[in-house]
């Protein structure tokens, strides 16, 4: 069932309304097992009701974006960190 | 016996009466995930209540089925705005599930294989507002549409007819679910449109 999911980036959108950076190509760590890797290699299913990205080792959830009218929602509960690459 | 096919009971209300705020009818049955489909083999499978006291009632496949089945038509609402009218189920009363289970909880938090749940007031899955559903359209429930069994609670937003259903836990203080701690609303009554946190 490998076409359940979607692609990475199709987080750049609803992150790219949140925030200033390109957070697709920061690199995440997975709360669950540790895998380290670039937001862009999460499988993200939705988009509806929610965009949840999932580790592509362990399957956990490591991040989801919620977009309501006039708000988003993002819960990062399944991140350890996010390093973004950001000129001197 | 009170639930016996509610869509034929007395006249059919027609179509509009029928659409809560914001929604609109679809024929198709959508499949909405919010990660892999679990493979649950029937020799594997159980139901569990969890009482807010530590006890924990168990039913294996061959238990559950062998319990009283109605066979409810209702009509399903999710929160992505689609309605479809008289779904056809199988299953198992919630009244049935929870007959013999002492409890003075007020809450359920339903949780699943492969990681999903969703909470709602104790109330709700009480008197004949929720299934455990193993057949759909006169079929086996899909896995996609959260088969071998899923909640059917459908006086609320579909996000809370969790799939692949495990078991419900009884609590005394509110335990916040999947989509109820990512701006989803806590309640989620479509026909007052609560939708997100705060509507
Ligand atoms: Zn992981």
């Amino acid at each position: 069932m490998t076409a359940e999911h979607l692609d990475g980036n199709a987080l750049a959108g609803p992150l790219g309304e949140i925030f200033a950076v390109d957070v697709t190509s920061a690199t995440g760590r997975c709360a669950h097992c540790g895998l380290t890797g670039p937001v862009a290699s999460l499988l993200v299913y939705g988009p509806d009701p929610g965009l949840v990205g999932r580790c592509p080792g362990c399957e956990e959830v490591v991040l989801r974006v919620v977009r309501g009218p006039g708000a988003a929602w993002l819960d990062l509960r399944g991140t350890v960190s996010l390093r973004v690459n950001l000129p001197d | 016996m009170g639930i016996i096919s509610r869509g034929f009971q007395g006249r059919r209300r027609d179509a509009g009466d029928r659409l809560p705020p914001g929604q609109y009818l679809v024929d198709d049955f959508p499949v909405l995930s919010a990660g892999p489909t679990p493979r649950v083999p029937l020799d594997r499978w159980e139901f569990a209540v969890d009482t807010e006291a530590g006890q924990t009632h168990r039913w294996s496949w061959a238990e559950f089925l062998a319990l009283p089945q109605e066979t409810p038509t209702v009509d399903i609402h999710c929160v992505t705005k689609w309605t479809k009218l008289d779904t056809t189920w199988q299953g198992v009363s919630l009244d049935v599930l929870l007959e013999d289970v002492e409890t003075a909880a007020d809450y359920a938090l339903i949780y699943s294989y492969g990681g999903y749940t969703t909470n709602l007031p104790l109330e709700d899955l009480l008197d004949g507002q929720a299934w455990i559903a193993h057949r759909f359209d006169g079929e086996e429930l899909e896995p996609r549409h959260g088969g071998p069994a899923r909640l059917i609670v459908p006086h609320l937003y579909f996000w809370k007819s969790a799939k692949w259903v495990r078991g419900i836990r009884l609590l005394n203080e509110d335990y916040p679910g999947f989509w109820e701690t990512a701006g989803y609303n806590n309640y989620g009554d479509p026909w007052r449109e609560q939708r997100y946190e705060g509507d």
